[in-house]
């Protein structure tokens, strides 16, 4: 009986609360605003919404009158819970060594207890893609570590929310994607990848290494390397299936196989078009699905990526433009670049310093060009989408899991403040490291 | 009659053109914000209100559902600086000038420009306890090196304490670029303490023995030493500190340094635990010029919070807001936004960060910083709420003229564009005459 009586209040503590804002304008962004409605949140997921609903017993009940809720943001590129202060390397744990390291998963290796899941939370961020590296191409927080330069595969990055116990409870998925760096033609460094092509192509070529002749060779080494490795992961693949005798698992190997079958997408760092261009014909050769991250140029390669369908996750918006001559606007209009050609895409910071600014990012968008709507879909249903897990996050809809945010505003403004934030179903105080140092110091006489 | 004539024609400011922005919701910074115009004259502000003069040739501005603000300010930036920006070989570099490696042709001074910034004080780096000449800029771009500098402006000098100084000593003596390096003190900042001191120690005496040479003139006078010279302008009051800093502790230990030498810290510059120490800041007089919402890349910014300007501004601290970057530079009218946000600030109190309070602390707000008759025609047309990121900037006047005009800039890029890809053309065909690529002989 005693026995019994701890069970019970295990489970009843443990479960999410029972809550009903009404009065509350809901943006669903999945469908057409409906204002002044009650919204229940109940087992962690999304309950009724609507204008005449009755609360449950035992609810909770937030008045909600001139507040709006929106689904949680998702940043769809960071390194959260793995890189803490990024000038200390003991305080990172992006970058491993080797080149092909594809059974590394960044999960394992987030501390839930990092100040930064606090600092974003309280600007409405739920989950986020966290990388095993933010690898090449444009900016990065990490990945100086170890790997740099010479990694091609990173490891595997995964979806998680931005609170929980410990990384098992955090984690949407362990494996929303494997990350590949692709080479970049003449180097990387810089912006979107050192010299541009028009001026590689006329630097002469032979014995100099900056030479393009170069270069190109260098290039086209990494990616019959990478070639290499999926057709190993492909052997391997057969074998597996054949069940060969003497056949024995390789753990690399076996991290390869649900990329090959299409389950696992790769996320592909390239940011030029040439590269983009060459990462989608080796994606078409070896049958995979990708997602490109960061990429620049998408007036040039805005169409092939449409017409293979291959969404692409967009690099931070206040960003310098890649090249002296480029307008100075070049970053700031990608975004609406990639609309006008009709590509599926989503925003990343690629820099833990900067998640909490992921709605201004995406502000500044349609400062230059891109429509709201899809701006804000851009840091919610998009990302969930691309990552696989739309049917569970990124809107407000009865049945998914109540990541919500509460808010004063348009969240995408920096006038706005949320006021309450809802991760599972679960109210999360809007409290961290920097709201203890401000009431701590605003008290001093 | 002829010189009178060429003299005459070099004094009256060739900027000339009258405008008046009509219609616009003129926020001033220091005496309100409302719907009405502003007569622009010989690159000054002449008239502002409801309803302005239109003199007759003027060209109008019709600014209707836009806003207009002072000129923005950055007060930390290391643009245009030709080459390094680090005199790091030694710890006191004060005889080296920003002035002399002005580079107006940095993009980057463009690039600012179109994100409203008219002034900018331009810094060397960090590298060192006290490092060289500083000086504001405004960003009049197709100038010259001489005519980007803000005239008249007192002058400043970087100071630097914290992790960068003492990286600088570099006490791992791993090697830097393949080279092994000797320590260059200091390593702590026990070490930039006894610098700063040594050097204003140094520069008592050499200012005493100037001073008593100069009460009587006669003798021989003194050995100039430019390392002391800065220093004993700084001891005159002729020479602003900003020095770059994070932590309370290495704030005050400054603080203190200047109080025992008998000179004040003009500011604090990033200054992000300055909320710790709002209090002793404030009674020094200092002013203090922060980053919105940087925090957690090195160890001295992992107690940054976002509320540190409006603290430090609460606690009666004069503060600006800086970017200390290219890109964060063209948008600090969206970072003063965050401060009404984080702190709840009010929007003219946040405008103020990038326009008038700068200019305060660069001793240059009886010409910039506020849009009141009399000052600089120093003015940013915005097509929204300035403090938003949804604001893009239109036009840009510096002392009346129009140096960024987006409309301009947008219909222009076709031609840029033909104009280059011909320049490619030409070039590749005269790289590659046969065959591609060929070897160029006798490089």
């Amino acid at each position: 009986m005693k026995f019994f009586g701890i069970l019970l209040s295990c489970t009843v503590a443990l479960a999410a609360e029972t809550v009903v804002i009404r009065n509350v304008d809901v943006y669903p962004v999945t469908g057409p605003e409906m204002k002044g409605v009650s919204i229940v949140l109940q087992d962690g997921k999304i309950g009724e919404i609507g204008a005449k609903i009755l609360p449950p017993k035992g609810a909770r009940i937030i008045e909600g009158k001139g507040l709006r809720v929106y689904p949680g943001m998702i940043d769809s590129g960071t390194e959260l819970g793995l890189s803490e202060v990024s000038a200390v390397r003991e305080t990172v744990d992006t970058g491993e060594l080797g080149e092909f390291m594809p059974q590394l998963r960044a999960l394992s290796a987030v501390n839930p207890e990092s100040e930064h899941f606090g600092v974003v939370r309280v600007n409405g961020i739920t989950s986020v893609m966290t990388f095993p590296s933010s690898g090449g191409g444009a900016g990065g927080g990490g990945g100086r570590f170890g790997g740099g330069e010479r990694q091609f595969i990173s490891g595997q990055a995964a979806l998680i929310h931005t609170d929980g116990w410990t990384w098992e409870d955090m984690a949407i998925d362990r494996t929303a994607a494997v990350h590949l760096i692709f080479p970049t033609l003449g180097g990387r460094g810089g912006r979107g990848g050192a010299v541009p092509d028009v001026v590689l192509e006329m630097v002469p070529g032979g014995a100099g290494a900056t030479g393009f002749t170069a270069a190109k060779r260098t290039y086209d080494q990494q990616v019959a390397k990478i070639t290499e490795f999926f057709e190993q992961a492909r052997q391997y693949q057969k074998e597996r299936a054949a069940r060969a005798p003497g056949f024995k698992p390789v753990l690399k190997m076996e991290a390869m196989v649900p990329v090959l079958e299409g389950k696992v997408p790769l996320a592909v760092s390239a940011s030029r078009a040439s590269v983009i261009h060459d990462a989608i014909a080796f994606a078409d050769k070896q049958k995979v699905r990708i997602v490109i991250l960061q990429p620049r140029s998408l007036t040039k390669i805005g169409p092939e990526l449409k017409e293979k369908n291959i969404p692409v996750i967009l690099g931070r918006v206040l960003a310098l433009p890649e090249q002296e001559d480029d307008p100075y606007d070049g970053a700031f209009t990608q975004p609406a670049e990639a609309y006008k050609a009709g590509v599926k895409f989503a925003f990343g910071t690629f820099n833990n310093e900067f998640v909490r600014n992921l709605p201004y990012q995406a502000a500044t968008a349609v400062a230059f060009g891109l429509p709201y709507e899809e701006a804000l879909k851009a840091v919610t249903i998009n990302a969930a989408q691309i990552w696989g897990h739309a049917a569970d996050i990124g809107s407000v809809e009865k049945g998914k899991v109540a990541d919500l945010m509460v808010t004063t505003g348009d969240p995408l403004s920096n006038a706005t403040q949320v006021k309450y934030l809802f991760i599972k179903g679960k109210e999360v105080p809007l409290m961290n490291k920097q709201t203890r140092l401000y009431e701590k110091y605003m008290s001093r006489q | 009659m002829k010189t009178f004539l060429c003299a005459a024609l070099l004094t009256v400011p060739l900027c000339a053109q009258t405008y008046v922005i009509k219609n616009a919701t003129v926020m001033t910074v220091s005496k309100g914000t409302f719907k009405g115009s502003i007569l622009v004259k010989d690159g000054k502000i002449a008239e502002v209100g409801e309803k302005v003069m239109e003199p007759a040739g003027a060209k109008v501005i019709d600014a209707s559902n836009q806003y207009v603000i002072p000129g923005i300010i950055d007060c930390h930036s290391h643009i245009a600086v030709d080459g390094g920006v680090n005199e790091g070989s030694i710890s006191v570099s004060s005889m080296v000038d920003i002035r002399d490696v002005l580079n107006p042709e940095d993009i980057a001074i463009y690039r600012a420009l179109a994100g409203g910034v008219t002034t900018a004080n331009i810094l060397h780096g960090s590298a060192n306890a006290i490092g060289g000449k500083t000086l504001p800029i405004k960003m009049r771009w197709g100038k010259d090196a001489q005519g980007m500098i803000f005239e008249g402006a007192t002058p400043g000098i970087k100071f630097a304490l914290g992790e960068n100084p003492k990286r600088a000593g570099n006490p791992t003596g791993m090697a830097i670029n393949g080279q092994a390096q000797q320590g260059r003190y200091p390593a702590t900042r026990m070490g930039v303490e006894d610098v700063i001191r040594e050097a204003f120690n140094n520069a008592k005496i050499y200012k005493a023995e100037w001073d008593a040479y100069d009460a009587k003139k006669t003798g021989i006078p003194p050995r100039k030493d430019l390392q002391m010279e800065a220093l004993k302008e700084v001891l005159e009051g002729k020479r602003f500190v900003h020095s770059h800093c994070y932590r309370a502790d290495e704030i005050l230990m400054l603080l203190r340094i200047a109080d025992d030498y008998g000179f004040k810290v003009r500011t604090l510059q990033h200054v992000l635990e300055g909320y710790k120490v709002a209090k002793e800041i404030a009674a020094h007089g200092a002013g203090a010029s922060t980053f919105s919402d940087w925090w957690s890349y090195k160890v001295e910014a992992f107690d940054a919070i976002p509320y540190n300007a409006a603290i430090m501004q609460k606690k009666g601290v004069l503060v600006s807001l800086n970017s200390d970057d290219a890109e964060l530079m063209r948008h600090l009218n969206s970072e003063a936004g965050k401060a009404v946000k984080y702190g709840g600030l009010s929007e003219t109190e946040a405008l103020a960060m990038v326009t008038l309070n700068p200019a305060k602390q660069l001793g240059i707000d009886n010409r910039v910083g506020s849009i009141e008759v009399g000052k600089d025609a120093d003015l940013v047309i915005y097509d929204k709420f300035p403090l938003s990121d949804y604001a893009k900037v239109q036009k840009v006047l510096i002392d009346g003229t129009v140096y960024f005009d987006r409309d301009n800039e947008v219909s222009g890029r076709s031609g840029k564009q033909a104009e280059k890809q011909k320049l490619i053309d030409k070039e590749k065909q005269q790289r590659a005459p046969q065959g591609a690529p060929g070897r160029r002989v006798g490089l």
